[in-house]
């Protein structure tokens, strides 16, 4: 078995201490993904893992053998941006864009399970269908944190690229 | 972190025999334990990675439902099933932690959480009786406004730190447990211990013995809800919190289930309560007089007496809106 990371099969590491994190950067040099507090607690590292969003730097590399694993490096780049790339660009939703690899990729997650009618905490009616709102988006992004306050970009970015899905 | 050796279970009979003995730990989503082996208060010999493990979620023939230990917080949140039927456990879940960690995170893995507690956390400087038996607390003396107000020692004041956890309680949850020594079912408000003198034995789980499915009998409240009072809205652990289900005829109470979290070392299910609140008036009066008794026994600390009033109107809040006419 092997790890499939943005197409590509990676053999897991021989070495279980190995996080998933530090597969990807300091191994096979995808450095989109970044070391924010390295504990689960700012998002940064955010990547999918076979499409959901999970953090890196809490996932055992060894675990994810047999599974696949998209980066920010595998959801868009400058030549074909993802829609969200374009559209956080658009709406300031960063500025020193530490956090924005994780931010993209937990907001790429997030418009799925939207579309799959998963509720959140701030969803009043747990079995209707999902109304889309500024406070579902920040309920639903808290676990990524921006500390250039980037957030009410980032939340427009994100709303616009909901509404050119919805359209 | 020291070397570990990492296998993966293909059942649960596998897992049981590669965890027996030794410093050997269950892995589930890993979302406290990688991080607690980073900061070098867990360091196990192995992993026996357990996700592979049955994470079916089932109705039961009384109507209720069964959860495989390795399902995804998400999962479960997310189920019909747990959403039309049991809307206070998927709000719990929902409230805790973050998208990405509810992914990760097992059933198994949450009931097993280890406390918050910082003190718990710093390995070289702080005392922790729960980390090194015998060592001392430097919580009580320290920076305690997370800290338990109910059902603590003099050894430990840390709080269970799990939402979920909360609404099982007042849903009478049932943990199905495989061992060395054969299959057994702990009820979940015997499932977490109160750390008297020995706060590192948290559970009632014995060496040999992993969690595989988690029994939700069928729910009789006619509405049910989870709120949670935090420092920042989203994405922290609690102060208070409630879980709360009612049933509501002709003005008296039928049926009520409530459980707190954030005030106490385990889901806290406020059995007091509910007897006194049990046939009587739903009214806020009724409400904050049972809750007074429930909590007559608290024992806050300096930097967290204010939880006893945050859990009496948080109460009453929930309760309240559960029986008002509102919908």
């Amino acid at each position: 078995m092997a790890i499939r990371i943005n197409g590509t099969d990676v053999a897991a590491p021989d070495d279980a201490r190995v996080s998933l994190l530090d597969l990807l950067r300091e191994r096979l040099h995808l450095t989109g993904s970044k070391v924010g507090c390295n504990q689960g607690a700012c998002g940064a590292c955010t990547v999918l893992v076979d499409g959901e969003r999970a953090l890196s730097c809490l996932t055992l590399a060894v675990q994810m053998d047999g599974r696949s694993v998209t980066t920010i490096e595998g959801l868009g780049g400058a030549e074909e941006p993802h829609a969200l790339q374009t559209a956080f660009i658009e709406h300031d939703g960063f500025q020193c864009g530490y956090c924005t690899p994780g931010q993209i990729c937990a907001a790429a997650a997030m418009l799925r399970e939207i579309e799959a009618g998963v509720p959140s905490y701030v969803t009043l009616d747990l079995t209707a269908p999902v109304l889309l709102s500024r406070e579902e988006v920040r309920e639903r992004m808290s676990g990524n944190l921006c500390r250039c306050g980037a957030h009410n970009g980032i939340v427009d970015a994100i709303l616009q690229v909901a509404a050119e899905r919805a359209a | 972190m020291n070397p570990v050796s990492y296998h993966r279970a293909s059942s649960i009979d596998q897992a049981i025999q590669m965890v027996e003995g030794g410093r050997g730990r269950l892995l589930g989503g890993g979302t406290n334990l990688v991080d607690l082996m980073r900061k070098g208060v867990e360091r196990p010999s192995s992993l026996v990675d357990v996700t592979t493990l049955s994470d079916a979620i089932e109705e039961t023939s009384e109507g209720g439902l069964l959860i495989g230990a390795a399902a995804r917080n998400s999962a479960v949140a997310a189920h019909p099933q747990v959403r039309s039927r049991y809307p206070m456990l998927a709000r719990a879940i929902l409230a805790g932690a973050s998208a990405q960690i509810r992914n990760m995170a097992t059933m198994g893995g949450n009931l097993m959480q280890r406390p918050r507690c910082l003190y718990f956390q710093d390995v070289a400087g702080a005392r922790c009786n729960r980390r090194t038996p015998g060592s001392g607390c430097d919580a009580a003396g320290g920076f305690n406004r997370y800290h338990a107000i109910i059902g603590a020692s003099p050894a430990c004041v840390a709080t269970h730190p799990s939402d979920m956890c909360v609404a099982l309680a007042a849903l009478d949850a049932r943990i199905q447990v495989a061992g060395t020594r054969g299959a057994r079912t702990i009820p979940i408000v015997d499932f977490h211990r109160l750390p008297g003198e020995r706060p590192d034995l948290e559970t009632e789980i014995e060496p040999g013995e992993l969690i595989v499915a988690v029994e939700i009998p069928p729910s009789h409240f006619a509405r049910s809800t989870y709120r949670k009072v935090r420092d920042r809205a989203s994405y922290a652990f609690a102060l208070v919190s409630v879980a709360a289900g009612l049933t509501v005829k002709a003005g008296r109470i039928e049926e009520i289930g409530i459980a707190f979290g954030g005030i106490a070392p385990k889901p806290w299910r406020a059995f007091k309560a509910e007897t006194a609140l049990r046939g009587g008036p739903a009214t806020a009066q009724a409400f904050e007089a049972a809750l007074a008794d429930e909590l007559a026994d608290a024992t806050p600390l300096p930097g967290n007496a204010f939880k006893i009033e945050l859990a009496q109107r948080t109460l009453s809040a929930v309760l309240s809106e559960l029986s008002g006419s509102d919908r």
